[in-house]
């Protein structure tokens, strides 16, 4: 379980560009589910994930990961106990190593690092059914340059990466959005097998009302740094979270 | 012409240790390292004063690998502490190893023609050619290990090797110590090779080392099978060769150095061209997609 007590966060303090992005946020997340984060630009979804993954710390607050206060860790520290996949395909991986060197680098995760070979043939049929998991014929192109993937099948190989270690939390930050629909539909499938299989708990950022109601348990809508819609997804339609969304934003747009 | 070919071949083997160092910081980190050029002399001004100390020549060529990587060092502790851009922290560093360079011995030229040398071991050809062997093997090796791997993916995407659970930092100093140890090592063999170690050893010896890795890089450019340090010798030892040959042909030897950066902007030109012209092409296919799957979605 995740838990967020107190957080604070500006950008810029003391200037008269400061902005307030969290004032004392409170939030809890259920083990083993996952919650979806939506909301427009700039209401505060990416900083939040950026201050649980640790890329940036907080003004003040706690967050506590499995009844470990990760606060003060640096992100590397962090790292250890969290998974997370980008919106770009490429922030995952080695785009100049091979998929199975890509695949040996994140089986070492939380790991020393020594002077023996990363590659070593005991842990190559692990590998092979690892990637057989994810259903996309990887495994019979071990030796194909991360780069030369498209970008549906990198994305695909950081999922596996970030999860196949089993970390406390996943974070998923609209990792889906720089794909085409179809790619993005199958990428979905995928995190929701591996998530599931893997029991974790995870935290989703989407601007895609569907995937929000088809693969997350909860979803919580943020707007400037606050909680403004808590729920169950369940009890929601793609049309009244829409409408919702609608009221909310667009109409102060306009 | 045969002594040209040979002599050529020597220096280009030397060269091919600068080269390898570069590949660590120019190919696998990323990073445009000038610190180079200080550390190049400084290794030749290492083995100055540790073989007129009274050491022995390999003793003298080791700790001037040993002490060349402090460079390497010094440019990561500007880089990473205290946020120098890397281009400027490799300046800094290499401006303040010319101060350091001429105090070491006190003078600016050093003759070692009376000193011993790796070279008095056998053959000059032989013994460098089996000094590069263990180096490129040793890296290739190390290349293949878990650090080695982390190394590379530090230069390839750091974000990747911080969810690993590493400081990235640490890895780009380790690759930069790496890297200024092999260019002060090469300084300490021409040095020895020449007779001299100079001040001005080390002038655009970055431009050299590029030209090297750009050149072995043309070599089977498809092949994946090559390794780059196996591309970075023969690049050397060609662009010495090529060198060597039209110094013999009549060129002023003072053009060489223009003649190098001429062939690293040449090859990086079209490298870069060939590079957009692709990038448009996969434009053009995005843009396909993109429409493509607009009108699936209105549809």
């Amino acid at each position: 379980m995740l838990k967020i007590v107190n957080l604070s966060k500006s950008f810029n303090t003391g200037t008269e560009n400061e902005i307030k992005v969290f004032d004392n946020l409170n939030l809890q997340i259920e083990a083993n589910k996952c919650t979806a984060i939506i909301g427009p630009n700039g209401c505060g979804k990416s900083t939040l994930l950026n201050l649980i993954g640790g890329s940036i710390s907080p003004d003040q607050g706690q967050i506590i990961l499995n009844g470990k206060d990760v606060t003060k860790l640096k992100e590397e520290e962090r790292a250890i106990y969290i998974g997370k996949v980008h919106q770009n395909p490429y922030m995952g991986v080695s785009p100049s190593l091979t998929i199975l060197e890509n695949i040996a680098l994140a089986d070492k995760k939380g790991e020393k690092f020594t002077l023996r070979r990363l590659i070593k043939r005991k842990n190559m049929d692990r590998y092979i059914e690892l990637l057989e998991s994810i259903d996309l014929g990887l495994e019979n192109k071990l030796n194909t340059k991360v780069k030369f993937l498209s970008g549906g099948q990198r994305q695909s190989l950081a999922l596996l990466m970030a999860a196949m270690k089993h970390p406390d939390l996943m974070l998923l930050d609209e990792h889906t959005a720089a794909l085409d629909p179809r790619t993005s539909r199958i990428i979905m499938k995928k995190t929701k097998e591996l998530i599931e299989k893997y029991s974790i708990t995870t935290i989703m950022i989407s601007h895609n009302m569907r995937d929000a109601i088809e693969y997350s348990d909860r979803i919580i809508m943020l707007d400037k740094g606050k909680v403004v819609l808590d729920k169950p997804s369940k009890s929601l339609t793609e049309d009244q979270l829409l409408d919702i969304y609608r009221r909310r934003f667009e109409e102060s747009i306009a | 012409m045969n002594s040209l070919i040979i002599t050529s071949i020597e220096q280009g083997l030397i060269f091919a240790i600068l080269a390898m160092g570069v590949v660590i910081s120019y190919k696998i980190l990323n990073m445009a390292d000038l610190s180079v050029e200080g550390t190049f002399p400084f290794g030749a001004f290492l083995f100055a004063k540790f073989i007129s100390m009274g050491m022995n020549p390999i003793v003298s060529t080791l700790m001037a690998f040993c002490i060349g990587t402090l460079a390497g060092l010094l440019t990561s502790v500007l880089f990473t502490k205290i946020r120098i851009k890397p281009l400027l922290a490799g300046i800094l560093t290499m401006t303040i190893l010319y101060s350091v360079n001429l105090k070491i011995n006190g003078k600016s030229n050093i003759p070692l023609f009376s000193y011993d040398s790796v070279f008095n071991l056998g053959n000059a050809l032989v013994v460098l050619v089996i000094i590069v062997l263990i180096i490129k093997i040793i890296l290739d090796l190390f290349l293949k290990t878990e650090t080695g791997y982390l190394l590379i993916a530090t230069g390839d995407n750091e974000s990747l090797v911080r969810s690993l659970g590493k400081n990235s930092n640490m890895y780009k100093t380790m690759g930069l110590m790496l890297a200024n140890g092999l260019v002060a090592l090469s300084g300490a063999l021409m040095a020895q090779m020449q007779g001299f170690a100079d001040i001005t050893m080390g002038s655009s010896i970055i431009v050299v080392a590029l030209a090297s890795i750009i050149i072995g890089d043309t070599i089977m450019k498809n092949s994946h099978k090559i390794e780059n340090t196996t591309r970075a010798i023969l690049g050397a030892i060609i662009y010495k060769i090529i060198g060597g040959i039209a110094i013999d042909l009549g060129l002023d030897p003072q053009d060489l150095k223009a003649i190098s950066a001429i062939i690293v902007i040449a090859f990086i030109f079209y490298n870069n061209s060939m590079a957009d012209l692709l990038e448009l092409r996969k434009r053009k296919v995005e843009l396909r997609n993109a429409k493509n799957s607009q009108s699936v979605q209105e549809f």
